[in-house]
């Protein structure tokens, strides 16, 4: 399957993939109203991890062995298949059982709205946000 | 120059030209009736012939033809011949009243060779002959020696060609080589010089189109000595082929693809193919670059021992070829080929670059550059 | 001491569209934009030098640059600029220094040539139906190649000095590794591989990963000898002797401690954080002479396999210069215009000193052609070529190729503020730092010069065949596709160009 892919020689750390990440997770999907106006505002499911001058974006790798599956305490978290980790909002209760185990702290504690968020390789876009937008084409959505 | 002809002359134009392989002596009857045919081909502002063979009794001479606005032009003209040539005959070129061609110059023909001191100047006699023909024409004013080669000679005028050919009565004289001229120039300077052939010893130009390369062959010319005094792309394509042929020796085929350049495409497939000649071609762009002619033309090369014709290297003017027995013609038209020559042995549309060659069997050795031409070629 | 220096732009942040995302404050390593403890962003004027990265990189389009010159008494003398540098040194006591071409408003000579076109006696050649030559020979070529038949075939029998080979007839211009960053030589590396031309080192030698770009590289001998032993010399297309640099003729360079790391160290051979001088003669020149002793040096090393280059900056007497150049043995000569860029140079020097390019190639050409040895030398013009239209000029003029030095950094991101000096590019071009140099992706840097130069290459064809001609000699030096508007009749001559509306001739 198509996963995302960092590239960490060429990200520059300027963080750009979680604003468009926030925004295509947000209702409105419009970049100004998703970051000033939308309570409770939107997450990015995508996180820079950075130590200057290394950096690199982190979000589900979309494990073929997810041990969030298995943890995850309501069903909430299963692989579909296509072998992408889907995560049902309905189901979640906010244990962050998800967030403990997973190797790659991907997860992310959406406090206000007690839910988890994690990448959903965006479904309305062909390519996923992160990728489009990132200015230095630090990330890849491609088959490996 | 004389402030008669000071810009180029932008011209389409019709041409013919033939020659037989064998040598035999035709009248210049056949190539006025040849050009008639191309009449429309161009707008009475200019017409002119070559023929070669036509001065038999005096072929170790070169034949200067020159124009003279004035006896005054002819008086200062005549010290510098003495100076530099021995003179053997001069005399007045015949010409017949034609209602089409209107008030001539002074036409005067000298047969003359280098004077004997010339050895001193430490060039070859060509380039002796060179550097007098461009001292004259750069230099006095009103006078214009227009064909300067040996047992050939050059006639152009101000008018239709078939009338310019009746003018300078070429039905009296036998040459085995005719080409010959219609001008269709696109603004009128109406000066008698500017008509073609261009002529510089023994080679002579016709020429139909533009030479678009016209600013950087003239400067590249001029770093060979060249002196492009009268302005016109003709003029380049004529020093070109002395340069090429005389000077630096190459056989004919390679100075037409020197000057009508293979493409780089086809040059590449002619390397991938392992074709040896394709480092020729390749060296040949890469040297003579600045003598690639480049813009539509079609030419005609009168020389002693043949004709050569050429298109540009995508053919944008018109040029059809023709044999037969002996017989080589090649004209703008089909039409004027058939006009003079009937039961063609074959007949056909030269590729664009590709020249068609004819030559003199038994060739003329009359200098030693054409000798050393003759072995390069063999 | 207080800085009387005033702001020289205006930042505007447009309040209803910023979403305090801070990608501006990342961004700027001059630390223009600034994130106050509760997270609201706001930004410096005094510090912004517009090199538009913020700008460019803002998501949401808050941000403006504006220009703010200072306001001072209308007085021609003394403008803001001139009290600026004044306040600068006062405060300093040193050079002034920049980076980039000259900025003045000299007459930019392009933009007094017009180009040619057919009509009606003179077919168009349309480019999209019938071959369009662009290939250019960069090398010494002899006045007439002999040939000899063999078996009724014709046979070379000249041998032919080794060449340059171009597809179109742009290179890249030298830029040294440690004035700008890896991904930059990278960058022009792989686009020279994939647009068939070629690159140069500049004097910071050959990073050892880019060897395998060797054939598609020209690397320099400069007066500071950086980078240079036999492996380089060997691993490339061909050598250039860099006597001067448009934008600094007549001084040296100076690469700072602070940018010599420890690939630049390995690559110069120098030590990390030493500081790189490069003498304004090479001490080893002191005379025509000598430079056709280091020329045949560098044949005799590379055994007469590649061309030798020799590199000058467009001086007063460039013509009788490039002459003696030609005669010194040199294979081709590089002029460098007064518009040419620079990583660092005095700005008093790169302002002053110099003639611009145009009349550098007429006057060239001019001279070699006068002497009848053209054809002995190629000749690359550079130093400040904006766009196709001024290449074509170039060639019309007399150049065989030119180089593209400031074009190829702003294809690549560039943005002209002239900071190069201070080593904090934020496009990740003039800088050593590990951590703005990757924005630079070399991958985007490649494809974006080769996109530059595919489109100035279409243009270049697509002009040539209006002018009727399909073959890029048949323009070199044909200045009759040239004419002039508004020029005096001595810039004319030197040009060698007529008035626009004169006719043919």
């Amino acid at each position: 399957m198509k996963r995302v892919y960092t590239k960490e020689e060429a990200c520059i750390g300027c963080r750009l993939c979680e604003v468009h990440c926030l925004t295509e997770h947000s209702r409105s999907k419009n970049i100004i109203k998703a970051h000033k106006k939308e309570f409770p505002r939107a997450l990015s499911r995508v996180l820079v991890e950075e130590l200057r001058p290394v950096s690199f974006a982190v979000q589900c790798r979309h494990c073929d062995e997810p041990v969030c599956v298995e943890a995850c305490i309501t069903g909430a978290i299963t692989k579909d298949e296509s072998g992408k980790v889907v995560h049902d909002e309905e189901k979640c209760v906010g244990c962050w059982t998800c967030v403990l185990v997973c190797p790659h702290g991907a997860p992310r504690r959406d406090l206000e709205r007690k839910k988890v968020a994690k990448c959903d390789l965006c479904p309305d876009r062909e390519t996923p946000a992160c990728v489009e937008m990132c200015p230095n084409r630090a990330l890849v959505y491609e088959e490996r | 120059m004389k402030g008669r002809i000071h810009r180029r002359n932008i011209s389409g134009c019709g041409l013919a030209g033939m020659m037989s392989e064998d040598g035999r002596l035709m009248s210049g009857e056949g190539i006025i009736r040849s050009m008639e045919v191309l009449h429309d081909r161009s707008n009475g502002l200019g017409g002119g012939f070559a023929g070669y063979g036509i001065y038999p009794d005096r072929q170790d001479h070169y034949a200067l033809h020159i124009m003279y606005d004035d006896i005054k032009a002819k008086e200062m003209t005549d010290v510098l011949i003495d100076e530099w040539f021995e003179v053997d005959a001069e005399e007045v070129i015949p010409t017949r009243k034609v209602p089409g061609v209107g008030k001539a110059p002074l036409l005067w023909r000298y047969f003359v060779k280098p004077s004997a001191d010339f050895n001193e100047c430490g060039v070859c006699e060509e380039d002796y002959v060179i550097d007098a023909v461009m001292l004259v024409n750069s230099t006095v004013e009103g006078a214009f020696i227009f064909s300067s080669g040996k047992n050939m000679g050059a006639f152009k005028a101000v008018g239709f060609p078939e009338d310019v050919g009746k003018f300078y009565r070429l039905d009296e004289y036998e040459g085995y080589t005719w080409i010959g001229h219609g001008r269709f120039p696109t603004n009128t300077p109406g000066w008698w010089g500017g008509a073609h052939p261009f002529t510089i010893l023994d080679w002579a130009i016709v020429h139909n189109g533009e030479i678009s390369s016209y600013g950087i062959n003239k400067r590249y010319l001029e770093m060979f000595g060249y002196k492009c005094t009268m302005l016109t792309d003709t003029e380049v394509v004529a020093y070109s082929f002395d340069l090429l042929l005389r000077r630096h020796n190459l056989p004919i085929e390679l100075a037409c693809k020197a000057l009508a350049a293979s493409f780089w495409t086809d040059i590449d497939r002619m390397k991938a193919q392992g074709k040896k000649v394709a480092d020729v071609y390749e060296a040949l762009r890469m040297v003579y670059g600045g003598g690639l002619l480049n813009g539509p033309f079609a030419i005609i090369l009168g020389h002693a021992n043949g004709m050569v014709g050429l298109s540009d290297r995508v053919k944008l003017r018109p040029l059809v070829a023709a044999r037969k027995d002996d017989m080589l013609y090649i004209a703008s038209e089909e039409s004027a080929i058939r006009e003079v020559a009937s039961g063609l042995d074959k007949v056909w549309n030269p590729k664009a670059g590709e020249p068609v060659i004819g030559e003199l069997r038994i060739p003329v050795s009359n200098t030693d550059a054409v000798r050393e031409l003759e072995e390069t070629v063999a | 001491m207080k800085t009387y220096q005033l702001p020289e732009v205006k930042i505007e942040r447009d309040k209803d569209r910023c979403i305090d995302c801070q990608v501006c404050v990342r961004q700027c390593a001059f630390e223009a934009h600034i994130v106050d403890e509760d997270g609201e962003v706001y930004s410096e004027d005094e510090k912004c030098v517009a090199c538009q990265r913020c700008v460019s990189l803002c998501p949401t389009n808050a941000l403006t640059i504006k220009d703010n010159k200072p306001f001072v008494k209308d007085n021609a003398n003394w403008t803001a600029e001139t009290q600026k540098y004044i306040w600068k040194q006062a405060e300093t006591g040193g050079v002034l220094l920049t980076g980039m071409g000259n900025p003045k408003p000299y007459p930019i000579y392009w933009d007094h040539m017009l180009l040619n076109a057919s009509q009606v006696t003179n077919p168009s050649i349309d480019p999209l139906r019938e071959p369009m030559e662009l290939r250019t020979y960069l090398g010494s070529k002899p006045d007439k190649i002999d040939i000899k038949m063999v078996d009724g075939e014709p046979v070379l029998n000249t041998k032919l000095a080794p060449q340059l080979m171009v597809k179109t007839p742009i290179l890249f211009s030298a830029m040294s590794f440690g004035a700008v960053s890896y991904s930059v030589c990278e960058g022009l590396a792989r686009a020279s591989k994939e647009l068939g031309t070629f690159w140069n080192t500049g004097e910071g030698g050959l990073p050892q990963n880019l060897y395998e770009y060797g054939p598609n590289t020209i690397v320099q001998v400069a007066s500071g000898r950086f980078g240079v032993h036999s492996e380089y010399l060997d691993a490339a297309a061909a050598i250039e002797i860099k006597i001067g640099q448009g934008a600094k003729p007549g001084i040296g360079g100076h690469l700072p401690g602070e940018k010599v790391g420890a690939e630049v160290s390995r690559t110069r051979m120098i030590p990390v954080g030493s500081d790189a001088i490069s003498p304004a003669p090479h001490h080893d020149i002191y005379s025509i002479e000598d430079l056709s002793q280091l020329i045949f040096s560098l044949k005799e090393a590379t055994e007469y396999t590649k061309p030798i280059s020799v590199k000058i900056s467009a001086v007063h007497n460039v013509a009788a210069i490039a002459s003696g150049i030609a005669r010194a043995g040199a294979d081709i000569i590089a002029i460098d215009g007064f518009r040419g860029g620079t990583g660092a140079a005095p700005t008093m020097i790169r302002d002053n000193v110099g003639i611009p390019i145009e009349l550098a190639i007429a006057a060239v050409d001019t001279r070699l052609r006068d002497e009848a040895i053209r054809n002995r030398v190629s000749v690359i013009a550079a130093g400040g070529f904006r766009n196709s239209a001024d290449v074509i000029k170039a060639i019309a003029l007399g150049a065989d190729a030119v180089y593209l030095g400031t074009a190829a950094l702003v294809a690549m991101g560039c943005h002209v503020c002239q900071m190069c000096y201070t080593g904090k590019c934020n496009w990740g071009i003039a800088t050593q730092d590990p951590y703005l140099e990757k924005r630079l992706n070399p991958d985007v840097a490649a494809e974006r010069l080769f996109n530059l130069v595919r489109g100035w290459s279409h243009e270049i064809a697509e002009m040539l065949g209006g002018m009727g001609l399909n073959a890029i000699e048949s323009l070199r030096g044909n200045r009759l596709h040239l004419r002039s508007i508004g020029l005096s009749t001595e810039e004319m001559d030197i040009l060698g160009l007529q008035a626009a509306g004169s006719p043919m001739a």
